[in-house]
């Protein structure tokens, strides 16, 4: 059953006058810092999220630039201050932007309207989210600029129990955005079970739903146990308490099997919002329903139960039992089907269907491509014997960039450049589009690749200086780095221009058929002023395209129902 | 907690136009119904990630508990097991008035909320109360977390504080306790090193992080609900809840009795262990 376009809500074609929208309903600064608008939300923490996008970016590149060549290279960069920068990278990477990223820029905009709502269910404690991720951002900020922080991302004791830099503000700063990530995951489920509309079953849910759900699953039950590691890390260096300090009676790799409980299914949470985009662009831009759907969505849940049980696999090194390390080894090698099931979901998806390479489409390609060389080299470093070799290289560091950058952040970028039309109201140009998204590939391959090769002959993480075998390697790497930061840079200008020089949107203009599209873009305050019909999520036969006005409109044939 | 309160008042911008609808249904919900679903499913998650926050600890106490276990079966003789009890007696009976609570609300009973909230929020001050004392005394004697363990057993018997002795303790590790033993032996007015020094296990002072931490973190807690009840008790007293829109009484109701939970297990765990 096609889904109906409500003809209160059709988007303006060029020549008619704006219809009220969510950006324009209200004015005034106090409309935004006090929203309690989805829709609005999701912006602000795109904003802030991206800020961050640009600051770990910097760090990144201050460090890449330091390793051009052995010992010291840029004037200023000692090795001390080195320590600082792939921390920061790491931290400010980590907690404020790639683990909020798609969930709270994306999500918080898109789930709501893609469910059939009309808002989340808790409305009030989303802006709660939001303040509370602000103000873990500036805990970091002040860490920043009083002493720095030099333990590496992970804080590992006991180094971070006696190190000057401010690793108390800095996990007081990861403590607050736990918060925000637990509040806003607390949401979606709740929105999820108790907001759909009539007809919106389970398996009618559009599988970024599901992938939001898995998503904010982990972030209930895993977030917590951060939030106690790190209120005992500060009780440590506050109070002396002797948990992790082994000079009281305490154990340091008791805080790595902490710590990594919660950051391994954190990984989850990076990599599974991401997944859920994919399937929604795969699909569209292959103009096919997406195949497997049940699978794709079970295997959702079971990466988010399953990433609970592995947390060992980062501490093969550490000391732990040969038993623990062989099961851990053992449960790791099972997340690999769940994952690789959505891989052939996606192929295969694919396989005959109409193939348009718009730019979202562009970075879904480049993901389904990244994400396997990433999850693949994690089987090396599952498996025991070569982990050992492996563990603390650069093998790692490449493993981790290429799922967690070309996997995470092509994926938000999809997404962002699928919605921006929904979000904006404005197209933006494809052309340039296109060239940011393959040169981010590109650069991309050209930082990290080197990295694996680095790293399997034995070029240690975390150092400033190396030797003079490595140096090719690395000169690539930072070469790769500053065309990805290019890349980048072109693909937020092609963002930030269409605001002046974009198209005005149409409603659907790729033709989706997941609700989202049902309304005009940008959407009215209250998503929908009838409630939508349910249908199929991936009928995309029942839309065809209307040159009149730029997007997709409904063919009223009715959907073949895949499931 | 905004799961907790979150039907707003009349300050939505575009309340305004909708008809008869409770004046504390959110505008965003079709029913009452589906808006207090949403809260308890909401509050029943957040109940789970506060296990999760001190399933932490728990697994630490554990933890130290398997690997020295001296220091369990010496350290528990410090704690005041009349008190403990006591206090385990008063948040029982907070669960209860709080429970009695969520019914007056569900039935409409204003004064007999007002009266159960209040006497909540009674005995939680009075679990603060004794926690403070027992607290302090323990602070008094040096029994604190492990760098900074400086208790000497003869105090509690010469009335002295441990204000003097812990300077020389601030920054020393325990294995300096050995070398102490003998610079109180020597310092003049030293108190008397009796057989107990010798009984007290080497990592004591774990045993009282652990408590500090695990009674500290519940403590917190309570105070959290105590903020809670005490905003329910505003909104009771202005009216707000009936048999249509009980939610908010309800949900702190349910955290209010996990912390009671969570000193059932801290209760035995710490104070009665043999």
């Amino acid at each position: 059953m096609a889904s109906v376009l409500d003809p209160s809500l059709s988007s303006p074609t060029p020549a008619e006058p704006r219809v009220d929208n969510y950006l324009t309903h209200t004015s005034g600064w106090k409309s935004w810092a006090f929203t309690l608008d989805h829709k609005r939300i999701g912006l602000m923490y795109l904003v802030g999220i991206s800020l961050s996008l640009l600051l770990g970016g910097i760090f990144a590149l201050l460090l890449r630039a330091e390793l051009f060549t052995p010992g010291p290279t840029i004037p200023g960069i000692t090795h001390d201050r080195y320590n600082q920068l792939f921390t920061l990278h790491g931290a400010v990477m980590t907690f404020l932007f790639i683990i909020p990223g798609i969930p709270a820029a994306l999500g918080n905009f898109v789930l709501p309207i893609m469910l059939g709502a009309k808002d989340v269910a808790f409305p009030r404690m989303n802006l709660g989210s939001f303040y509370l991720w602000v103000g873990g951002a500036i805990f970091f900020l002040v860490a920043l600029v009083t002493g720095g922080l030099d333990t590496g991302w992970t804080f590992y004791t006991p180094y971070s129990l006696t190190t000057n830099s401010s690793v108390i503000a800095a996990t007081m700063g990861v403590f607050i955005l736990g918060f925000s990530s637990i509040f806003t995951g607390l949401n979606f489920i709740v929105t999820i079970h108790t907001l759909r509309p009539a007809g919106m079953t389970w398996l009618r849910l559009p599988l970024f739903l599901w992938a939001a759900y898995s998503t904010s699953i982990i972030q209930v039950l895993a977030t917590p146990v951060l939030g106690i590691t790190l209120m005992l890390l500060i009780a440590e260096r506050m109070m002396k308490i002797g948990i992790f300090d082994p000079a009281l009676g305490g154990d340091p790799v008791l805080y790595q099997h902490f710590f990594w409980f919660y950051s391994h299914p954190a990984v989850y949470i990076m990599i599974l919002p991401a997944m859920g985009v994919i399937s929604e662009l795969i699909s569209t831009f292959s103009r096919k329903p997406i195949f497997g759907y049940t699978f794709i969505a079970f295997s959702s849940l079971a990466i988010a139960l399953l990433g609970f049980l592995v947390w060992g696999h980062h501490m093969f090194t550490s000391g732990q039992s040969q038993m623990s390390a062989i099961v851990f080894s053992s449960l790791t090698f099972s997340i690999s089907i769940p994952s690789a099931i959505k891989v052939f979901n996606w192929l295969a998806t694919m396989y005959k269907g109409s193939i348009s390479l718009a730019t979202p489409m562009c970075y879904a390609l480049s993901f389904i491509f990244l994400f396997t060389i990433g999850g693949l080299t994690g089987l090396f470093l599952g498996a025991l014997s070569t982990d050992v070799h492996l563990h603390d290289t650069y093998f790692i560091v490449a493993h981790f960039h290429y799922v967690m950058v070309g996997g995470t952040l092509m994926a938000f970028l999809g997404g962002l450049f699928y919605w921006w039309p929904k979000m904006i109201g404005k197209m933006y140009n494809e052309f340039w589009g296109q060239v940011g998204a393959w040169m981010v590939f590109g650069g991309f391959n050209l930082t990290f690749f080197p990295q694996f090769v680095m790293g399997a002959r034995g070029m240690p993480r975390r150092y400033y200086n190396y030797l003079p075998e490595f140096e090719f390697y690395h000169q690539v790497s930072t070469i790769g780095a500053f065309v990805l930061g290019l890349g980048l840079v072109i693909a937020l200008v092609v963002l930030l221009r269409s605001f002046k020089h974009g198209k005005p949107a149409p409603a659907n203009p790729w033709g989706a058929a997941t609700l989202e599209w049902q309304c005009s873009s940008p959407p009215p305050h209250d998503n929908f002023s009838h409630t939508p019909t349910v249908g199929d999520p991936y009928a995309l036969e029942a839309f065809d395209y209307d040159p009149k006005t730029g997007g997709y409109v409904p063919n009223g044939k009715p959907a073949l129902v895949t499931h | 907690m905004s799961a907790v309160a979150d039907a707003p008042g009349a300050v939505e911008a575009d309340h305004g136009h909708h008809d008869a609808h409770h004046p504390f249904q959110a505008h965003h919900f079709e029913t009452m119904e589906q808006q207090f679903d949403s809260g308890k499913l909401g509050i029943w998650l957040f109940l789970i990630t506060e296990v999760m926050f001190f399933s932490g600890l728990f697994c630490a106490y554990a933890i130290y508990r398997v690997y020295h276990p001296e220091i369990f079966v010496a350290g528990h003789h410090f704690l005041d097991k009349t008190l403990g009890a006591l206090n385990t007696i008063v948040l029982l009976f907070s669960s209860l008035t709080m429970a009695w609570g969520v019914r007056c609300a569900q039935l409409g009973q204003r004064v007999g909320l007002i009266v159960c909230l209040s006497l909540t929020l009674a005995c939680a001050g009075t679990f603060m109360v004794v926690k403070y004392f027992e607290y302090s005394h323990k602070i008094h004697l040096g029994l604190v977390p492990a760098g900074y363990f400086s208790y000497k057993p003869g105090d509690e018997a010469h009335g002295h504080g441990d204000e003097s002795h812990a300077d020389q303790h601030h920054s020393d590790k325990p294995e300096h306790t050995g070398a102490a033993k003998s610079e109180f032996e020597t310092a003049p007015a030293a108190t008397a090193v009796s057989a107990e020094e010798a009984d007290l296990p080497r990592r004591i002072g774990l045993f009282f992080s652990i408590y500090y931490c695990l009674t500290g973190l519940h403590g917190i807690h309570i105070v959290a609900g105590m903020i809670a009840i005490t905003w329910l008790l505003v909104r009771a007293i202005r009216g707000d809840f009936g048999p249509q829109y009980f939610g908010p009484v309800d949900y702190v109701g349910l955290y209010w009795h996990l912390v009671d939970l969570i000193w059932i297990y801290l209760f035995p765990l710490l104070y009665l262990i043999q």
